[in-house]
């Protein structure tokens, strides 16, 4: 659109090319971490675990060599950028910078720690970010699902807690853990197809409608989470809940045995449904569809593709992704509570868009929200000056800045949002 | 319709929403009748038919009182399927309809008396605060709606969709408490510029996405989302900062903002209502003039309307939308400074914005996204929630059933094909929320 | 349709060829009437029932995912998939019969392109590889010329005679006379929705012309010779480029005087649009200048390059001309609300607004029910009447329109072209750009012919049309090429429009 092309800034001309901007934020990354944390770390060795405490293998180094070595790799990896760096290396050091900036970062702050806890436990840590996490890539996944094929999601928060809801209740009353994770992709589904025939049949805003949905499922579950819930516990809110599965062998290795191979249900279903759904949308006859649908509806149509069916099938699938997400709580780790999804649902969908509306981009986005959080744990309870409170913002100012075009360029299926109407 | 609650006893709180509605212009004239179903309100006979002819036809009053009844009917059910006791009698309803029918109607109707009582006038009551209660605690909760809402009907009218009410209420909160407690200030003085820091908060994020919005075109409906959680956390990390904390306690709470900072009473001590309804009759006012009276309000509707063709023209789209997002927030911010300068709390807390952002965007729906039309569904939201107190403690409904009803109300005048189709309208023009405006990320 | 036909559908524009192809394409459905393919009656649900009888359609807005891949963009629809309920595309598949289709009707596309990355011409090639990989026996091309450059053309006709041998039929839509006489078979001319006639391609192009409009509009605009004064607007150097950032204007240099009309002609699509747009501040020049009454307008906002006296018609004013859910009053004052009697300081005067409306209204004979009607509800030509009365209305140095009749009836074509002259007459510099060239010949005193960024020549208005139309191919008398006249001629000099054929 015009207003938007004359809004954005000229095409980068001469120096200051993306690749020399980035490298240039790098660069004062780097000088922050080499000056600053260095200047701030003891002289206490940082150890990293490779275990749930401190005992065990570690990775050690002296808090303030770390931290200045760390931030000059992070320099350095700036200053390729800014010398001129071929793109194709572009992602790999700026991988590696951010990574130097975050291991000297943590050299200080480990390093400073009260003396006795001058370790971070990888594991935990680890195994921290995928549980956080879990609930993120149920949620970004159902985002993809829908969104994909041109309806707007703005109603996972709501499909995630009427899951965990419907997971709850039915699995209370019939005491089995599979009755309540159908129950919770019914419960999520319900909540789809609301925004579904809303959106496509009643071509109501989609924005619109998931925030009013998610008002919906707050007030429904919270009315009900106090009249039946409360008042009756035992009957109503003490779902069984799913144990972890060891997977043999796998589980015996190092580092990754505990964190991935350990878990419940919900784990190796998240992970299973970003494989499945990363080859479903761009190896099979449906994904192609979809994305046709939620690019270019009419182009689909006019070769035969049924749009509208379509849609109404992938929201639907959507909610019950979400459904199960939900139920990752309540059939798992807690029972319900009001409003128990506090903003996950969110952040699922700042995943989404910060991970470029893919499966396996929303993932990485999920495990780099759920890092940041467990970080967030991990650094109060070792007494850090770093307010819990900024790591917890990382999630939403990173997608703001993605958005806004300063890490890459985010866009969304061209007829996201938008409803199809035919003729 | 489905079976129970044919009547609920409180149908008035539409009714003056109603006389205004009309007076706005929003019903249709149209001329032939068909039989009219609803009950006839009094009136003089040409007046009243003329009022029928238009009561069925689908216009934005009638889908509006039509999703409120429908919305009631689903609360209803709600209600009957979370009571054991009464889900019980249906159990043997075939046998003793009738226990089944009283059960239910004993409970829904107390429930929603209880509702009526809270929000507008309790005929058991006896003395001047008791008879003016209800109505001192709707247009408490009414004021800070009726600013979140302009916010976000301001920001629709411009083509910019303000999720971000929730944070710019939050900053405006947070200001608006810092300049309450922290500046020395005499009485008057102290309340303006607590009031001011307030709408400046809102001012500054709503200023971000705007800017974000002109300069790289990111759409303003994912940042206003992400800025309402950093809104939230930066909350709570300020209420525990020194300074800010009460010294006196260890959870997260501030200082009390200072007398001279809070808006003064109405109606004496004994009842909660503030100047912060007046303000809110004045920001509607304002904001009903900038839109349709000013230059500004002309450069808004023209942008929102048609950005190619106002640019095209000459007018400054990047500025405007700067400008709706800063006003937007302002607004916002305005409302939740109430929520420490007010009477419903004076401290900070995580939780002292309540809803009152989300639940803007809503009210901003309701009215048509016209300032006046806002501040009536401002009120009917503020009824909802002062009945929904009464109906809570009185009636042990959840105070949830009011979130229910409110979003309900919502999604069936966002769908008015949907109400018609249900109530079997007869066709004519009603408001419908601009679908032009899904315009997607 | 016979087989093996070239068939061409000729009327002008909204003259409801698009809709009758859409109906035969399963899009819409028809309120009466039937469809016979093999003289059996056939019943279009949608376009995969008109995909399954044979028969195929290129949109005049392509169907295109820009995202895709050509090969995915074709299999689209019709996928090859194996693995059974699991329904994998068989890629390697989609790409084989993507390079056989290209090479049997030698039509080069490479499957593995991103459909966006491709230029017009080469896109509407995948638009015809995937209707040919359906295996149809009819293919309706839907305007395909009108994006087209010459070059462009001249390589479609050569697809469309291949195509044609290998035995397919081909309804051809087009308002264009010369491509239907240089490939048709057989002509049907609609008008109004209604079948006018048949023609054979010998027919001359009058009577096809005349067939088509339904009367003899001769387009002359009387006017006096001009006086032209001191130049107001001078262009020189000026480098824009598009929304693509692809370079659209390269280096044009121009001068408008006081008193004359410059005419401004070309194929669409050459850069006349980010010219007229870089002067009026609305897109970043790169380089060069514009100088304004001698004052240079770099960086200039377009309400400053309005103020300074510069009036403009934006050629989409459903897009940039006007609001249309405001009033007819708002947008007569969509530039000037802020200023006094509009607008005083922040306040709008809703009085003055409504009484300047009123008179607007009656001096430029806007048909409207009143002028608190949105502006939406009126007719294509009063719209039009509305941006030049909004205009017109203030006092003007310099006048800027582009395509000021587009869509606009046989009645408002000559007001608002007298309006024009009688603006020049002024003493204000006009510029008119058009892509209509007898509107060009009948206003101006003087024509610029653009090309592919460029100024190809500056002529006056009693060059023969013939000569006009090789420069707007891009052929300049000096460079001695004369390149394919048979397509120059038939793709180049063919404006849209009423009685553009009545002199040639």
């Amino acid at each position: 659109m015009a207003v938007e092309n004359v809004a954005v800034a000229p095409v980068d001309q001469g120096f200051w090319t993306r690749t020399r901007k980035v490298g240039a934020v790098l660069v004062a990354l780097g000088l922050l971490g080499a000056v600053l944390f260095g200047a701030l770390a003891t002289d206490q060795q940082a150890r990293f675990t490779l275990s749930e405490d401190s005992a065990g293998a570690a990775l050690e180094i002296n808090g303030t060599v770390g931290a200045i070595l760390f931030g000059l790799v992070a320099l350095a990896a700036g200053a390729a950028m800014l010398a001129g760096l071929p793109k194709r290396w572009f992602t790999l050091v700026l991988g590696v910078g951010l990574v130097g900036f975050l291991l000297s970062f943590l050299c200080w702050q480990v390093s400073a720690a009260p003396t006795g806890q001058n370790f971070m436990p990888l594991v935990n840590v680890l195994r921290g970010t995928f549980v956080l996490a879990l609930p993120l890539i149920f949620g970004a996944l159902a985002g993809v699902l829908c969104e994909r094929s041109g309806v707007v999601n703005v109603a996972i928060e709501g499909q995630l807690l009427m899951g965990a809801f419907s997971g709850a209740l039915f699995g209370s009353i019939s005491g089995s853990v599979w009755v309540g994770l159908v129950a919770a992709a019914i419960g999520g589904a319900f909540i789809s197809l609301l925004l579904a025939v809303f959106a496509i049949r009643y071509l109501v805003d989609q924005v619109v409608m998931g925030i009013v949905l998610n008002l919906l499922a707050v007030g429904v579950t919270g009315f009900l989470y106090e009249r039946l819930m409360q008042t009756d516990a035992e009957s109503y809110n003490s779902a069984p809940r799913f144990s972890n599965w060891e997977i043999p062998l796998l589980s015996d290795i190092p580092l990754l045995g505990p964190v991935l191979f350990r878990g419940n249900i919900f784990l190796y279903l998240g992970l299973l449904l970003v494989l499945v759904i990363h080859i479903a949308l761009f190896r099979t006859r449906w994904g192609l569809r979809t994305r046709a649908v939620g690019e270019h509806p009419t182009a689909a149509d006019t070769l035969g593709v049924k749009v509208l069916r379509l849609r109404y099938l992938n929201v639907v699938l959507a909610g019950v992704v979400a459904g199960i997400g939900g139920a990752s709580y309540t059939l798992a780790l807690y029972s319900f509570t009001k409003n128990m999804i506090g903003g996950k649902g969110f952040i699922a969908l700042a995943a989404l868009i910060f991970g470029r509306w893919s499966p396996t981009g929303a993932l990485l986005a999920a495990l780099f929200f759920g890092f940041a959080d467990q970080l967030a744990t991990y650094l109060s309870a070792i007494n850090s000056t770093i307010p819990s409170q900024f790591l917890a913002m990382l999630p939403y100012l990173a997608t703001i800045l993605a958005v806004a075009g300063l890490v890459g360029r985010v866009r969304a299926p061209a007829a996201d949002g938008k409803p199809y109407i035919k003729g | 319709m489905s079976s129970v609650n044919p009547g609920s006893p409180d149908k008035e709180p539409a009714t003056e929403a109603q006389a205004a509605q009309t007076a706005l212009g929003n019903t249709e004239q149209t001329e032939s009748a068909t039989t009219p179903k609803q009950p006839t309100p009094e009136g003089r006979p040409t007046l009243g038919r003329l009022f029928l002819d238009n009561l069925w036809a689908a216009n934005t009053f009638t889908v509006t009182l039509l999703s409120l009844v429908l919305a009631m009917v689903v609360g209803a059910i709600l209600m009957i399927v979370s009571d054991p006791e009464v889900l019980a009698t249906y159990s043997y309803i075939t046998a003793r309809p009738t226990d089944a029918l009283n059960a239910s109607w004993t409970l829904v109707s107390e429930a929603y008396g209880n509702l009526f009582k809270g929000a507008v006038l309790d005929p058991d009551a006896v003395g001047f605060n008791a008879a003016l209660s209800p109505i001192s605690e709707t247009l408490t909760y009414t004021a800070p709606l009726v600013f979140t809402g302009l916010s976000v009907a301001l920001a629709f009218r411009g083509g910019l969709f303000n999720i971000g009410a929730q944070g710019q209420a939050i900053m405006g909160v947070i200001l608006a408490a810092l300049a309450g407690f922290l500046l020395p200030l005499p009485p008057g003085l102290h309340l303006l510029v607590a009031v001011l820091a307030g709408a400046l908060g809102g001012a500054i994020w709503g200023f971000i996405p705007g800017i974000l919005k002109a300069r790289t075109g990111a759409h303003e409906v994912i940042n206003t989302i992400m800025l309402n959680y950093v809104a939230v956390y930066f909350l709570t990390w300020i209420i525990v900062q020194n300074g800010v904390q009460d010294p006196n306690r260890a959870d997260a709470i501030s200082k009390t903002v200072d007398t001279s900072a809070q808006l003064p009473r109405l109606l004496g001590d004994g009842l909660r209502v503030h100047a912060g309804i007046i303000l809110a009759v004045l920001a509607t006012a304002a904001v009903a003039w900038l839109l349709n009276r000013s230059t500004l309000g002309f450069e808004l509707r023209a942008v929102g309307a048609n950005p190619d063709a106002s640019r095209t023209a000459g007018i400054s789209v990047t500025k405007t939308y700067i400008l709706i997002m800063v006003f937007a927030g302002a607004l916002a911010g305005l409302g939740g400074s109430q929520m420490v300068l007010g009477t419903t709390a004076s401290a900070l807390t995580p939780l002292v914005v309540a809803q009152i952002g989300f639940d803007g965007i809503l009210v901003a729906l309701l009215g048509r996204v016209k300032p006046w039309g806002v501040a009536l569904a401002a009120l009917l939201f503020g009824a909802l929630q002062a009945g929904g107190n009464r109906m809570q403690s009185y009636s042990g409904i959840s105070l949830e059933l009011v979130t229910v009803l409110q979003a309900l109300i919502v999604i069936f005048i966002a769908a008015p094909a949907l109400v018609k189709a249900i109530f079997q309208l007869r066709a004519a023009r009603a408001a419908r929320l601009q679908t032009s405006l899904a315009k997607g990320w | 349709m016979e087989p093996g036909e070239i068939h061409a559908l000729l009327g002008e524009n909204g003259a409801g060829k698009s809709t009758l192809m859409n109906v035969l394409y399963g899009l819409y459905q028809p309120d009466e009437g039937e469809i016979l393919v093999d003289d059996k009656p056939l019943k279009l649900r949608g376009p995969s029932d008109a995909i399954a009888a044979g028969i195929g359609m290129v949109h005049q807005h392509f169907m295109l995912v820009p995202v895709f891949t050509v090969a995915e963009n074709i299999a689209l629809g019709a996928e090859q998939v194996r693995g059974g309920v699991g329904g994998f595309l068989d890629r390697r598949r989609a790409r084989r019969e993507v390079a056989d289709v290209s090479a049997r009707y030698n039509l080069r596309v490479d499957p593995d392109a991103i459909v966006e990355d491709l230029p017009v011409g080469i896109q509407q090639r995948v638009e015809i590889v995937k209707a040919l990989t359906r295996d149809v026996d009819l293919l309706i091309l839907d305007e395909p010329t009108a994006v087209l450059t010459p070059q462009e053309t001249e390589e479609l006709l050569t697809v469309m005679r291949s195509l044609k041998a290998a035995g397919k039929s081909i309804v051809f839509i087009t308002h264009k006379l010369g491509e239907v006489k240089a490939i048709a078979d057989r002509i049907t001319v609609i008008r109004r929705g209604k079948t006018v006639g048949t023609a054979s391609p010998e027919a001359s192009r009058d009577e096809l012309a005349a067939l088509m409009v339904g009367r003899s509009v001769r387009l002359t605009v009387d006017k006096k010779t001009a006086a032209p004064g001191r130049p107001v607007l001078e262009v020189a150097g000026l480098v824009v480029d598009d929304d693509r950032q692809v370079r659209a204007v390269d280096g044009v240099d121009l001068t408008v005087h006081a008193g004359e009309v410059l005419g401004v002609a070309g194929v669409q699509g050459n850069g006349q649009t980010e010219l007229i747009e870089a002067i009026m501040g609305l897109r970043p020049a790169l380089a060069g200048t514009v100088t304004l009454d001698g004052a240079q307008t770099h960086g200039w906002s377009t309400k400053k390059v309005l103020r300074a006296g510069v009036g403009y018609v934006p050629e989409d004013r459903s897009v940039d001309g006007l609001v249309k859910e405001f009033t007819v009053a708002e947008n007569l004052v969509l530039d000037i609300y802020d200023r006094p009697p509009f607008g005083k300081g922040l306040a709008l005067r809703p009085d003055a607004i409504a009484t300047s409306a009123k008179e607007r209204i009656e001096q430029f004979d806007v048909r409207t029910s009143s002028a608190d009607a949105p502006v939406g509800t009126l007719s294509g030509g009063n719209q039009q009447k509305v941006i030049v009365a909004r205009e017109l209305s203030r006092p003007l140095k310099l006048l800027i329109a582009a395509q000021p009749t587009r869509g606009v009836d046989v009645g408002s074509i000559e007001f608002i072209h007298s309006q024009v002259i009688h603006e020049r007459d002024a003493g204000t510099a006009v510029m008119v750009v058009s892509s209509e060239l007898d509107e060009v010949i009948g206003l101006a005193d003087r024509i610029a012919v653009m090309y592919r960024g460029r100024i190809i020549g500056i002529v006056g208005p009693d060059t023969p049309r013939e000569e006009i139309g090789l420069l707007m191919a891009g052929i300049t008398p000096d460079s001695g090429t004369t390149g394919t006249p048979a397509v120059t001629e038939s793709a180049a000099p063919a404006p849209e429009g009423p009685g553009s054929e009545d002199k040639a």
